[in-house]
Order: C-alpha cells, then sequence, then structure tokens
C-alpha cells in the first residue's frame, strides 16, 4: 500500500489518507480482508503525527469500508463498497477539469493532448507492483 | 486535562522593541504543540520564559503549574530541551557526551539512551566534531530525552539542516517521542514539518497568538479565493473577512478569514464576485494573517 502525503494542497493529511484508501479499494488495489499497516509504521513511513493516521482509519471504519479487531489490527471490511460508475466519474471529473485548464494553458493542440491520454490507456495495465516506495520519493519541503 | 504549559498575557520589551505583545497559550498534557512564526518573532523568547531563562515583565508563565523562575531546579528537571544551536562539545565522543550528561538528571535511563544511540546510528567513538548536522540534532535530541521527561521543549530543531536531515530528525521525533504520547512544544518557521508533526497549532504573528487550533481544522476554515472587481483596483484591496496574498488589477488572490457568507456580502458592495474557490494551504493562511492590512508584509 502506497500512500503519498503532502502539505501543499491545503488538503487536511487525515483526509488525504482517507480518499486514497479508499481509491484503492475502489480501484481493488485493496482488497476486502486484506490488513492496513498498523498506524506508527504508516505514522513513520509518511513522518507524521499518529494521531492523524488513527484519525483516517477511525473515520473509515465509521464509514464502514475498514473494520478493526482488538489487538489484531485494522482490516479492508468485506463490504467495503467498491466504487459505482457514478463514483468513479466523479474522480476522474476532477483530475479531467485539471487537465484541460493545463492543455489550454499550455495553449496545447487538443487533438496532442488526447492522443497522449489514448496512448496511454491503449493496453490495459499490468497489476502494479507494491513495492514499497523510497520515503525519499516523497514531497518533502526543503 | 490541566495545562502543562500556561501562559497568560505575556508581555516582553527589549528597549523599545516590543517581542511579545500579550501572549495567551495552554498547552494540554499529551499534545504536540507547533508553534509558527518567522524568523525574529518571538519564538525562542516565548520558549526561554518557559524555561525560566527570562521573567515575565507582564503576565504569567506556568510549566506543571509552577513558576519556572521561581523553581528552576523542579522545572528544567522534568522538561528535554533541543535548540537549534545544538552546542555539545564538538572534542568529546558520543560516549563522553552520554557520560558527561547523565549525572546531571536522577531520572537519566541509561538502556534507554542507548537503544536510541543504536536506532539513531551514533557510533559511541565518533567524535562530535565527525558527525553530520543531523547526527548532531540526533545526538542532541537524545540528550534532550534520555532522562524521560515529562515536556520536550524543541526550538527550531531541524534548523539549519537539508531535507535529509530534516527528515531524519523528524523521523527520530515521531518514533521515540511523539508515538510515546509525550508532550512537545516545538517550534519552526517550517510549516510543512508543524503539519506533520504536530497536532495543534499556533501562529505567533507581532507577538501574539493569531491563530490556534488543529491543522485539519485550521484549513477547513480558511479558503484561498481568486476575486474579480469590475474596475482595476489602484492598490492592493483591503477586504473585510479576507485578507490578499497576491493580484493585480481586476483580479486578486484572498484568504478568507471569516465565513464565505459574509465575505460575499462584502465583495457584492465592493464590486466583486468569487471567481475561483480552493483549498488553502497552512503556508498561505500564514502568509494572510502576516500581512498588515495594507497588505505588506511586516
Amino acid at each position: 500500500m502506497t500512500i503519498h502525503v503532502s502539505t501543499s494542497s491545503g488538503v487536511p493529511i487525515y483526509l488525504q489518507i482517507m480518499k486514497q484508501i479508499e481509491q484503492m479499494i475502489s480501484t481493488g488495489r485493496l482488497e476486502p480482508g486484506q490488513e492496513l499497516p498498523p498506524i506508527r509504521s504508516l505514522a513513520q513511513q509518511l513522518i507524521i503525527n499518529p494521531n492523524t493516521v488513527a484519525r483516517a482509519y477511525r473515520d473509515l471504519e465509521q464509514r464502514g469500508v475498514l473494520r478493526s479487531k482488538q489487538g489484531a489490527g485494522t482490516f479492508v471490511a468485506d463490504s467495503a463498497p467498491r466504487l459505482s460508475e457514478e463514483g468513479k466519474e466523479k474522480i476522474l471529473t476532477e483530475r479531467v477539469e485539471d487537465l484541460v485548464a493545463l492543455v489550454n494553458q499550455l495553449s496545447m493542440d487538443p487533438n496532442r493532448a488526447l492522443s497522449m491520454i489514448e496512448e496511454r490507456l491503449q493496453p490495459s495495465p499490468p497489476p502494479e507492483s507494491e513495492l514499497p516506495r523510497s520515503p525519499f520519493d516523497d514531497e518533502f519541503i526543503d | 486535562m490541566s495545562s502543562l504549559i500556561s501562559v497568560k498575557g505575556l508581555s516582553r520589551h527589549f528597549g523599545s522593541l516590543p517581542v511579545l505583545d500579550g501572549v495567551d497559550l495552554e498547552i494540554p498534557a499529551g499534545r504536540v504543540f507547533g508553534l509558527v512564526g518567522e524568523n525574529g518573532s518571538g519564538k525562542t523568547t516565548l520558549i526561554r520564559h518557559c524555561l525560566g531563562l527570562l521573567r515575565a515583565q507582564a503576565g504569567e508563565v506556568r510549566v506543571f503549574g509552577r513558576d519556572p523562575v521561581e523553581d528552576p531546579a523542579e522545572v528544567l528537571g522534568r522538561i528535554g530541551f533541543l535548540s537549534e544551536d545544538r552546542d555539545l562539545p564538538d572534542w568529546m565522543t558520543v560516549r563522553e557526551i552520554l557520560r558527561f550528561q547523565a549525572p546531571f538528571y536522577s531520572s537519566w535511563d541509561h538502556a534507554l539512551a542507548e537503544r536510541m544511540r543504536v536506532k539513531f546510528g551514533l557510533a559511541e567513538t565518533a567524535k562530535t566534531s565527525q558527525l553530520s548536522r543531523g547526527q548532531k540534532a540526533k545526538l542532541g535530541l537524545l540528550v534532550a530525552l534520555a532522562h524521560r521527561p515529562e515536556l520536550l521543549l524543541l526550538d527550531e530543531p531541524s534548523s539549519g539542516l537539508d531535507p535529509l536531515a530534516r527528515r531524519e530528525i523528524l523521523e527520530a521525533l515521531i518514533q521515540t517521542t511523539i508515538a510515546d504520547g509525550r508532550t512537545v512544544f516545538f517550534s519552526s518557521h517550517l510549516l510543512d514539518e508543524i503539519e506533520r508533526v504536530c497536532d495543534w497549532i499556533g501562529f505567533l504573528i507581532r507577538g501574539r497568538i493569531v491563530v490556534q487550533g488543529a491543522a485539519s481544522e485550521i484549513l477547513e476554515r480558511h479558503r484561498k479565493l481568486v476575486v474579480r472587481f469590475e474596475a482595476n483596483q489602484p492598490g492592493v484591496p483591503s477586504l473585510d473577512g479576507a485578507r490578499t496574498i497576491g493580484g493585480r488589477d481586476k483580479e486578486w488572490t484572498v484568504v478568507s478569514l471569516s465565513s464565505l457568507d459574509q465575505l460575499s456580502h462584502e465583495l457584492t458592495r465592493r464590486g466583486a464576485r468569487i471567481v475561483h474557490d480552493q483549498s488553502s494551504s497552512l503556508e498561505e493562511i500564514f502568509l494572510a494573517y502576516s500581512r498588515t492590512d495594507e497588505g505588506e508584509p511586516r
């Protein structure tokens, strides 16, 4: 499981974690019953306060997305909702709007932008390997 | 729960220069408090009051319910302190520094010191002068923590460190301190690290704590807006309930300080409307409060 947090977006860190976990579940990268990293180790990996991770897990539990077993850790709920088509479109719409704005800003040929997307969409991607990212890839202020 | 640190109406002048101007601050036990301020904003002065190194000219400072000036032995023995100077004698080895520090504290935990030394990768025989800046900072943190203080005071612990060393010290902090539920008072001018490690934040601006809260809450109650006026604005527009942080002519970027409802009344009155609304980073919010109404940083 790879989570990435940034402090430049203005989105609270606990919300960034929640969104990413939900997306990983909806896209099947996290499966029902799969165990999530313990709070302390995720906090250390992301260099954030453990309470922030705890809050994200707790809120997801309240939504029925995760469940925790006393003393055994936190898991993806068996009934964790995979995203509806509508939900998927909602997530994508935001990104598409950003992309369109960027294309306009760069005064790029829209057809060229489209073909760039098409090139990448063609082959269905192989399952993503779950190699842990180096922590130094993280966005980190200097 | 009672506060570990309680500061009421603290003011301090150096000559005619006001540095602290009525600071109120309560830090409950178990909280990781982040004090954000620009260089020279009075962060160190506030910390020196908590350590009993400065006597309050006006107002009151209590640490563990005691006056740190009247009761320094009692207060200081329960505090671990790391300053940005990290002034450890550079001719001593790591082992010698630990031997030299331990007798100052009755509660020094040799086993804990040894575990941290190994975890931080500090060779016993290395001289301080041979350590990197990040390693020196970690050694400073080790010394501050080995007597198991109830309160850890960190004054700009990562100042002057490169990003890698800064990352290491924050990692060490989270591993050894924050995860144990110890109370921490952390000052920094870097909002990124404050947002990551602190669960409560205060902005120290012009001698006062102007905003306090959990990072998530501060982020949720401020928005970054692009507003468009009907006419070109000759200077930085000053708005009730918002602070301008950039722009020119008709379009200006502002950070909202009040509810959007209130703000839209003001905007309508001024012949302006919101053309873009997005979340604002802590840095932008801090910048907005740092600016005076004239739109200039102090």
